[in-house]
């Protein structure tokens, strides 16, 4: 996936340039592409590098996203992997296509394709001594066919900033959104009805007995243990829910087994793989030793805007047409085609703009749950919204994980390091391990069943529980292990860096340990264990950047923590100095952070998301654990689940360093796991003790500090 | 069960059918297809579908419709002509100031019902104070402040 002369899956996937792009005779480029817009600015980084590479203003560039029936089938959008891989097509689309415009103008004008000059799509060649020749993209459509294959001509190396590519551009979707429009759930269809699924009070319970009507329901649907009701307008759906919730009785099954907090995951059947051994010694110890347990508990997605989807089913029944803010709408249209027994070709699926969504959320689910009521409505269109006790209790769950590590100091330097980490699943999509996955599916009369995984999320893709477990660090004799426990009784799958977050806090908060069992500087110390000039530059830059800042005058006992981390090992390089005040909260004031993200296609774009991803991890760092028992997770309102507020949110300040000659990397995860080690070191030189177990509460700070 | 309420949104009267219990929220979205102000919860706890109502910011899911009759309501749509944007939104775009944008309808609902109360300037930490039933996950908190501070300080200085 690097290399000018590679070519990007996504391009495989879909080799001809009509596949990708238009232009049209009002003077547009339609862009359509794979990938959505999750909140990430994905698709304007997309629509830079397509202006930049055809020599067209950005403003001409119409980009369109995620729908099934005409746009390119790039699976799902995660993993940090858009900007490299479909920046990527987009970029060797957008060349060819100049490419075909060039040779017809050049056949048009007389001349060579290499002497001609773009500009805004106006294409001149300069006739000596003083005259011109010219023609434009917008006069030559019908002499240019772009249902060619993209030829996989080596492009030059990316090289940046450019006019568009690597400077800041605003959001093409913001105005829209600031000025109150542009959701999935502001869609509204004429005929279109409301509907709404009453659950299962717990997983496993069974439905014994639920009316066939309801007060205010223009009809109730009841598949198996699948129960919902739909009704003409949304309130009434809403009271309908409620009535048929109080009214249903569930078989509910005795006390299952309650998913294992992080303490006990060593306890699970596990399925145990060496994801790293490197020997340079013959291994034995010899100097200081130092072992420590980090863990991490059970999270939400929790986006503010709950899931929500609408369907419309051919009358016949013979095809379904679903908007959905599902991140892998081809991977979702061949799990509906399969529950619904109907050919690919006669399931639609359209991207629409959701809430926040940072990974495998409720959203696929709430397709299904649509589509399901719109078969049974003869045509009309109908509208699935979940509430918020359902987010809570329904959609997957991230994962609890425990990772132990135990090390050598000789001599100044690590000598020996050994990892060994214990995780569920970090991944279970639609589709995933040949099941459908979708949460109604699981409850219908003849259900899909999800069966327990074979593997976590692939080497190839990253990992999953296993992402970032081998650190970056020169080490003489490495190890790595994964106890991957594939049978958890909680749904989790993907939540933003899988399982990058637990090990980049854990290796992070270990390195400062060691260092100070070496006596030695945090920095320095991972200065010495570090040849990636990339890596040593970030870490030296936030060092400084931070150093700039005097200490915050503090009431409470005050520290700064440092930590690092290249997401994925392939992905962007992020060092990040936090600050944190303990009185009488865990205050975090300040957060620093340089990024390397090699040629940084939208620079402000950037800096966005890695302010997000700081403050993201803030939460999770210092507030998040979801509540689970025996039947499921317990949580039902932010209350039982709070995340951090506007009053609590620290000083940010990101610092890209543009690297033009270096592809463009993924920024999307590479704050997360760096902030929670940057925060806990933090803690850890403010209150002199060492606290292991997120979340970082006041309680539990307060506990380790009262056990001496 | 519907009766006849008259309401005042966006300086504009209707007269709307609808049951007495029927959130603000559905009101506004459904009935009159505004659609700026947006379900989060439900239960008032996240500031999404804040509006505000004569001059105060409130949570307008969990507000039955009938509390509201004849009392001026604004909306996003409402904060400024059509087609203009609010200083706050100005700002907000100016920053960059989301991510998913979900939440800024409310968060700029209860910052433009600061600002109206308050006519001298504020600190971030005061805003911060008063946007704190205002969830936002994405965490572009910082950069909304970023924008209220400014937007509050070119008001000073108008």
């Amino acid at each position: 996936m690097s290399g000018p002369a590679a070519v990007p899956r996504s391009l495989v996937d879909n080799p001809l340039v009509s596949q990708w792009l238009a232009l049209r005779q009002d003077g547009t480029v339609r862009l359509a592409v794979g990938k959505v817009e999750l909140g990430q600015g994905i698709l304007t980084a997309l629509a830079q590098i397509a202006a930049e590479e055809l020599d067209v203003e950005l403003s001409r560039i119409q980009v369109v996203a995620g729908d099934t029936r005409d746009c390119p089938d790039e699976w799902y959008t995660a993993g940090s992997f858009s900007v490299q891989v479909s920046g990527a097509a987009v970029r060797q689309a957008a060349a060819q296509a100049r490419r075909l415009f060039l040779d017809a103008a050049a056949q048009r004008l007389g001349g060579v394709a290499s002497e001609l000059v773009v500009e805004d799509g106006t294409i001149t060649l300069r006739v000596e001594p003083v005259s011109t020749a010219s023609t434009s993209y917008w006069a030559l459509l019908d002499e240019v066919d772009l249902r060619v294959p993209v030829a996989a001509a080596a492009l030059p190396a990316w090289r940046g900033p450019g006019r568009i590519v690597g400077r800041d551009a605003p959001r093409l979707d913001l105005p829209g959104k600031i000025a109150g429009s542009g959701f999935i759930h502001d869609m509204d269809l004429p005929g279109m009805l409301h509907a709404r699924v009453v659950r299962p009070p717990a997983p496993g319970a069974r439905l014994r007995q639920a009316p066939e009507a309801v007060t205010g329901a223009l009809g109730v649907l009841r598949d198996g243990d699948f129960l919902a009701i739909w009704a003409a307008d949304e309130f009434s759906a809403v009271r309908a829910a409620e009535r048929l919730r109080r009214a249903a009785v569930w078989d509910v099954p005795e006390a299952s087994v309650c998913s294992p907090q992080p303490e006990e995951l060593t306890k699970w059947p596990a399925r145990t793989t060496e994801v790293h051994a490197h020997h340079r010694t013959n291994g034995a110890g010899d100097g200081s030793d130092l072992r420590a347990v980090y863990t991490r508990p059970y999270t939400a997605h929790a986006a503010i805007g709950p899931c929500c989807a609408i369907a419309r089913f051919a009358s016949d029944g013979s095809g379904v047409l679903v908007w959905t803010h599902s991140q892998g709408v081809f991977p979702l249209r061949a799990q509906l085609a399969r529950v619904f027994g109907l050919a690919l070709d006669r399931v639609d699926v359209v991207h629409a703009h959701g809430a926040g969504c940072y990974g495998h959320n409720g959203a696929d689910d709430a397709a299904l749950d649509a589509a399901l009521v719109a078969r049974a409505t003869q045509g009309a269109p109908v509208r699935v919204v979940w509430s918020r006790e359902d987010e809570f209790a329904w959609s997957p769950a991230s994962s609890a994980m425990r990772v132990a590590l135990d090390a050598s100091i000789h001599e100044g330097r690590i000598s020996r390091w050994r990892l060994d980490v214990w995780s569920g699943p970090h991944g279970q999509r639609p589709g995933w391990n040949g099941d459908v996955n979708l949460l109604a599916a699981g409850h219908l009369a003849t259900p899909f069943v999800s069966r327990p995984l074979e593997a976590d999320v692939a080497p190839a893709l990253g990992g999953g529980g296993d992402r970032n477990a081998v650190a970056p660090y020169d080490i003489a004799d490495h190890e790595v292990h994964y106890h991957f426990i594939p049978d958890l009784p909680l749904r989790v799958s993907s939540l933003r860096t899988l399982g990058g977050f637990a090990n980049v806090f854990a290796i992070e908060s270990f390195m400062d340990e060691l260092a100070e069992a070496a006596g030695a500087d945090p920095l320095d110390f991972r200065l010495a264990h570090l040849t990636d000039p990339r890596a040593r530059d970030v870490l030296q830059a936030v060092w400084d950047l931070a150093s700039l800042t005097p200490e915050t005058p503090a009431e409470g006992l005050l520290g700064r923590g440092l930590a690092f981390s290249r997401y994925k090992n392939s992905a962007a390089y992020a060092a990040v100095v936090a600050e944190v005040e303990l009185a009488e909260q865990v205050s975090l004031s300040r957060v620093w952070c340089v990024v390397d993200a090699g040629l940084a296609i939208n620079p402000d774009g950037v800096r966005n998301q890695m302010e997000g991803g700081i403050i993201q991890a803030a939460s999770w760092t210092l507030k998040e654990a979801l509540p689970i028992d025996a039947l499921g997770v317990t949580a039902r309102s932010w209350d039982d689940y709070p995340i951090l507020r506007f009053d609590e949110v620290p000083l940010v300040r990101v610092e890209v360093l543009q690297r033009g000659d270096q592809p463009p990397l993924g920024v999307g995860e590479a704050a997360h796991g760096p902030t929670a080690a940057a925060i806990a070191n933090a803690v850890a030189r403010a209150a002199g003790v060492r606290v292991r177990d997120l979340p970082l509460t006041r309680d539990r700070i307060a506990a380790v500090l009262a056990s001496g | 069960m519907t009766a006849r309420t008259i309401l005042k949104v966006n300086g504009a009267t209707h007269e709307v059918d609808a049951d007495p219990a029927m959130p603000l929220l559905y009101v506004l979205r459904n009935l009159l297809h505004l659609k700026a102000t947006r379900f989060g919860c439900g239960s008032g706890a996240c500031g999404a579908c804040t509006v505000v109502i004569e001059d105060r910011a409130q949570t307008s899911c969990n507000l039955p419709v009938e509390a509201v009759a004849g009392r001026a309501v604004t909306t996003l749509e409402g904060l400024a002509p059509a087609g203009q944007l609010h200083p706050i939104q100005s700002a907000m775009l100016a920053c960059q100031a989301a991510q998913c944008g979900y939440c800024v309808s409310g968060v700029v609902m209860a910052a433009a019902s600061l600002l109206d109360k308050h006519p001298s300037v504020l600190t971030r930490g005061e805003i911060a104070a008063a946007l704190a039933g205002n969830l936002c996950r994405c965490g572009a908190q910082a950069r909304m402040l970023d924008a209220i501070e400014a937007a509050a300080a070119a008001r000073e200085a108008a």
